[in-house]
């Protein structure tokens, strides 16, 4: 798939001399859900207001759909929507006031009609004559993506969209990134909930004190750098672990009750049946036994360690 | 250009000033009206005549420009500096317009409100005073000139300020002297020469002159050069906005 973001060589360094962005490199396919995770002040927000014309870069360009960040800006802009992480709202105009100038400002003719689509699709519509002003911080937040979906956007920037933010209201955006995702809008998110960029993104990009990290579609990241666990619940309660077995990567939990393997999910042999036959050499009997696969943020929590913390 | 862009800015800006209708159009009006009590009304009834005008028409223009200075540098200041104290800037940062067409919507939205007031206020003033206008074209075009070059100050001040304090700075304690100074109530011939000097440097004196001359046919100085110093300081506050936004002066990181 062809790249409508290109970030080459990108560099931001504040007045203060903090470093935010250290040469990154990155590529953004047209269509996808990209997620960009990283620990507070990694650069996540510098690199998304760099893109989005908020931040003027001091090294490196960005090009969006080819059009270069700086030089053609408007090209570049008008096909961006952002939704920043801090619920900067307008307080005294009604809601489909404020939709309605977002529209405007990015130099698209009125249409009632999809700011009406938007407005429902957000559970705004009940809202739309509602001050700002007078709305929940969750409706707020609805407000803000509906502001960035009003000029109908190719891409779409999420920076932390579901921090404080209700169960109901993630349900419903995931729902409407989907539908979104499904009509060719490219989906660039932030987030410190894992879980999120597990579940929904395509590719996965771990960015630390300025610098990416890696960048790498979802599933070959989580087979690459995956541990897997077997965890053995025991019959009787062990006091440690048993000399016999120590060429596995042993170790026990719930006060000897249960033996936990952890081992390489890319290795071809897992080790597993010879643990277990060596086991019952042992005479050390089992009640069950699960298997699970380490999570992103057990990766993304090892990545930043090893970056030296 | 991004018309629909300038389109939402102004509307935007109109629309926040008939939301605070009261303290746009009301105030303005009401201290005009006083003003008109205690300088035409009650002190003007014992100045005698400067230059064959009345005294309570001769302040008339000087009121009006009074108020359409102060109004456009409170009104596009605020305006611009609100969207930074709100952070809502984002929105405008990262819109495909230009700084012209930015300008262009807040500072017409400014303008267009001071060139109101301005008006209401002459229109005021007609219950109070017998006013006749020599210039009316001159006039006209001397109000929006002003109104357009003191909103561009007003947006160039609010772009500067980093709290509410710089915002209310300069319009207080420079603005508001200079215009006082400036001529507004009394013919700068009225001062000892030294201050007549002093005056000269005071480029309020060149607005209200140049106003009066509209009304009057006559001004401390001549229509001319009041008509140059206003274009040039509306030269210098363009080349400031364009410096402001090139380099995204308190504007961007």
């Amino acid at each position: 798939m062809e790249a409508v973001i290109r970030v080459e060589g990108l560099g931001k360094t504040y007045k203060s001399g903090l470093v935010a962005l250290d040469h990154v490199d990155l590529e953004v396919k047209r269509g996808e859900i990209f997620a960009l995770l990283g620990p507070n002040g990694a650069g996540k927000t510098t690199l998304i207001s760099v893109v989005c014309g908020i931040v003027n870069p001091t090294r490196g360009r960005v090009l969006v759909d080819g059009h270069d960040v700086v030089r053609e800006y408007k090209a570049a802009r008008k096909k961006i929507g952002l939704v920043p992480q801090e619920l900067a709202t307008d307080a005294f105009e009604s809601v489909v006031d404020t939709v309605t100038f977002s529209r405007g400002l990015f130099g698209k003719a009125p249409n009632p009609g999809h700011i009406e689509q938007v407005l429902k699709s957000l559970s705004l519509w009940d809202k739309r004559k509602s001050k700002i002003i007078e709305l929940s911080g969750g409706m707020k937040r609805r407000v803000l993506i509906a502001k960035a979906l009003a000029h109908e956007p190719e891409i779409l920037f999420l920076d932390e969209p579901t921090a404080g933010v209700d169960v109901e209201l993630r349900r419903d955006m995931w729902k409407l990134i989907g539908r979104l995702r499904e009509t060719g809008v490219t989906i660039i998110l932030t987030t410190h909930y894992i879980e999120e960029a597990e579940e929904m993104a395509d590719r996965v990009g771990v960015i630390d004190k300025g610098r990416l990290i890696l960048v790498e579609e979802k599933h070959a990241l989580m087979r690459k750098l995956g541990k897997r666990k077997l965890t053995l619940t025991l019959a009787e309660p062990l006091a440690a672990v048993p000399a016999a077995l120590g060429e596995w990567d042993l170790s026990l939990a719930d006060e000897g009750h249960s033996l936990v393997y952890t081992f390489d999910a890319k290795a071809e042999r897992t080790g597993i049946p010879s643990l277990l036959r060596k086991m019952q050499e042992e005479g050390i009997a089992f009640s069950d036994l699960d298997a699970s696969k380490s999570s992103l943020e057990d990766i993304f929590v090892d990545l930043v360690r090893k970056d030296g913390r | 250009m991004n018309l629909h862009g300038v389109w939402a800015i102004y509307r935007f800006e109109m629309a926040r000033g008939l939301r605070t209708l009261w303290q746009t159009l009301v105030a303005p009006v009401l201290t005009t009206a006083l003003y008109f009590i205690v300088f035409g009304g009650a002190i003007g009834s014992r100045m005698q005549d400067i230059g064959g005008v009345d005294y309570g028409a001769f302040i008339v223009p000087g009121l009006i420009m009074l108020t359409v200075l102060t109004q456009s540098i409170s009104n596009a200041s605020f305006g611009i500096y609100f969207p930074k104290f709100s952070k809502t800037i984002f929105e405008i940062l990262s819109a495909p317009v230009s700084p012209l067409e930015v300008v262009t919507g807040y500072v017409g939205a400014a303008a267009t409100k001071s060139v109101v007031i301005g008006a209401i206020i002459l229109i005021t003033s007609t219950f109070f005073v017998d006013v006749e206008v020599a210039h009316p074209a001159a006039m006209i075009a001397f109000l929006f000139l002003t109104a357009i070059t003191f909103s561009l100050f007003g947006f160039i001040i609010g772009i500067w300020a980093e709290g509410f304090e710089q915002l209310s700075f300069i319009p207080i304690l420079v603005v508001t002297p200079l215009t006082f100074l400036g001529g507004a109530f009394y013919s700068i011939d009225m001062l000892p020469p030294l201050w007549r000097t002093v005056s000269l440097f005071n480029p309020v004196v060149y607005l209200v002159s140049g106003f009066r001359w509209s009304f009057f046919g006559q001004g401390d100085v001549s229509i001319g050069l009041s008509l140059g110093l206003t274009a040039a300081f509306l030269g210098l506050c363009l080349v400031i906005v364009t410096w402001m936004f090139r380099t995204g002066y308190r504007l961007k990181a």
